[in-house]
């Protein structure tokens, strides 16, 4: 039976590393992406058998310069939680963006995830997002 | 020996490890083969490193790596490029430098060190014959360097034109024409001499071009057809004039020729035409294809068909996929996995009776 990284049974629908996605910290305001309705249930796709996940979100403004971020903040999550063979893809929620396209090029483009993700900066960013909130 | 759909199969020789994050590229040595050596390839790495293998086929593990780069680059090395020689190795970095490293009895020593680029390099390589040196990168830049005596580089022309990141460089395999493909799905061509160097035809999609981001681009031996391969999940093959381009004017425009659609689900990273035209993909669902001109149709122009798909062939996405120089089908991938893996495409033999 197939295991997540935090050891829960990924063949059950709503497991625990994917829901807690929605426990992530927005990066502009103290409360979590679902909080923010950023992240809602269904908008979180998994295909146990083809190994795929897509995440939809939407962001809190439309012209919401911190999209990038959020996206990013989602990719490490999952990528820190899932076993290497699976396959994500990131979006915003179709209509939710004034840059929908280019969010979503840029959100799956791998290299360009790489490079971000060594830039200290972002790393430090998306740490604090991705940090466990206590109280 | 002639190979068809279903009467070939693609053998997995050996499984190299070593690279402590995944692996982006790798270059086979060209010099090897004439020289008659053994084959040598070189790989980078998300580790910052560069490790040099080498085939010893009086050993078991046929195998080693008998080099780590290491120390030079702080962040990833993206890409890396033999001289037509032999004799130097070019290394591009996301830390925005290209390092150049010359092979001194057996060790590697980096001789020099290319600045210039804003930020992340992501390709680089040489000319036909040794002389220039092309590298791009996220700065939407293209830039072409003179290699002068005593591993001297000197930069001779800075190329804008793209409107987003530049993923790689590849110069024509017999005149000195630089192709670039991007982010901004063109493919693009420039031709000049000295540091006079201009932009003269771009690929997009007026021209039957990729709609969304151009990864890899590949020439077949003769310099008149490319292949290029896209996020948008197709293949495209393009052809010139040999003729004309071979003339005095150096230069002579592309056009489009077929679109491969349907055999690829996600991203196609990497794609190189051998020698003997087979086309090899290398893609983001982990899966190797092959693909050859298809002579039983009865269209106008040639198409291309799938030889053989070997789907898990890693267990992460491919990042590269290489045929090595020389006669025997063998071909080298690379992968968000860590891993090397060595291939032959053989043909099945079938014999009466079994």
């Amino acid at each position: 039976m197939d295991r997540c990284k935090c050891n829960s049974d990924l063949s059950s629908p709503k497991h625990c590393n994917i829901e807690r996605l929605r426990d992530i910290k927005d990066p502009e305001h103290p409360y979590s992406l679902e909080e923010l309705k950023v992240i809602t249930e269904d908008a979180i796709e998994v295909d146990d058998v083809q190994s795929y996940v897509r995440v939809t979100f939407t962001p809190t403004v439309e012209h919401c310069s911190m999209a990038t971020i959020i996206g990013l903040c989602l990719r490490v999550k999952l990528l820190r939680s899932l076993p290497s063979r699976y396959k994500v893809d990131i979006r915003v929620a179709p209509g939710s963006h004034a840059s929908e396209a280019s969010v979503n090029k840029q959100l799956n483009d791998k290299e360009r995830v790489a490079a971000a993700l060594e830039n200290p900066n972002l790393v430090d960013m998306v740490d604090e997002c991705l940090a466990p909130s206590y109280g | 020996m002639e190979l068809y759909e279903g009467g070939c199969e693609l053998k997995l020789l050996e499984t190299l490890a070593g690279h402590s994050d995944r692996v982006w590229s790798l270059a086979w040595n060209p010099a090897t083969v004439a020289a008659g050596t053994p084959l040598v390839f070189a790989s980078c790495s998300g580790d910052k490193t560069v490790r040099i293998w080498e085939n010893t086929p009086s050993h078991s593990a046929s195998w080693t790596c008998k080099a780590v780069l290491e120390d030079t680059h702080t962040r990833t090395v993206r890409s890396c490029a033999w001289s037509p020689s032999g004799k130097l190795l070019a290394t591009a970095s996301f830390d925005a430098t290209t390092a150049i490293w010359e092979n001194v009895g057996g060790d590697y020593e980096c001789v020099s060190t290319l600045e210039g680029h804003e930020n992340e390099v992501k390709s680089v390589s040489w000319n036909a014959s040794g002389t220039l040196l092309a590298t791009c990168g996220r700065d939407k830049s293209v830039w072409i360097w003179e290699v002068q005596p005593g591993n001297e580089f000197e930069c001779v022309s800075v190329l804008q034109g793209h409107t987003q990141d530049v993923k790689m460089v590849q110069w024509h395999p017999s005149t000195d024409v630089l192709f670039s493909c991007s982010y901004d799905n063109t493919i693009k061509v420039w031709a000049g001499d000295d540091d006079d160097w201009q932009c003269v035809q771009t690929l997009g999609e007026p021209n039957s071009g990729h709609s969304s981001t151009v990864w890899a681009l590949s020439f077949n031996a003769g310099g008149d057809k490319m292949v290029t391969c896209s996020d948008d999940l197709t293949l495209k093959i393009w052809e010139t004039d040999n003729i004309q381009m071979h003339s005095g004017d150096g230069y002579a425009p592309w056009r489009h020729l077929c679109t491969l659609t349907g055999y690829h689900d996600r991203s196609i990273f990497s794609v190189h035409w051998s020698s003997e035209d087979i086309i090899a993909s290398g893609a983001a669902d982990d899966a190797i294809r092959f693909f050859v001109e298809n002579r039983d149709g009865l269209v106008d122009g040639p198409t291309y068909k799938l030889l053989l798909k070997k789907e898990k062939a890693h267990d992460m996405d491919i990042n590269s996929i290489q045929w090595s120089p020389g006669e025997k089908r063998l071909l080298a991938s690379a992968s968000d996995d860590g891993t090397i893996k060595i291939w032959e495409l053989a043909s099945l033999c079938m014999e009466n009776g079994h």
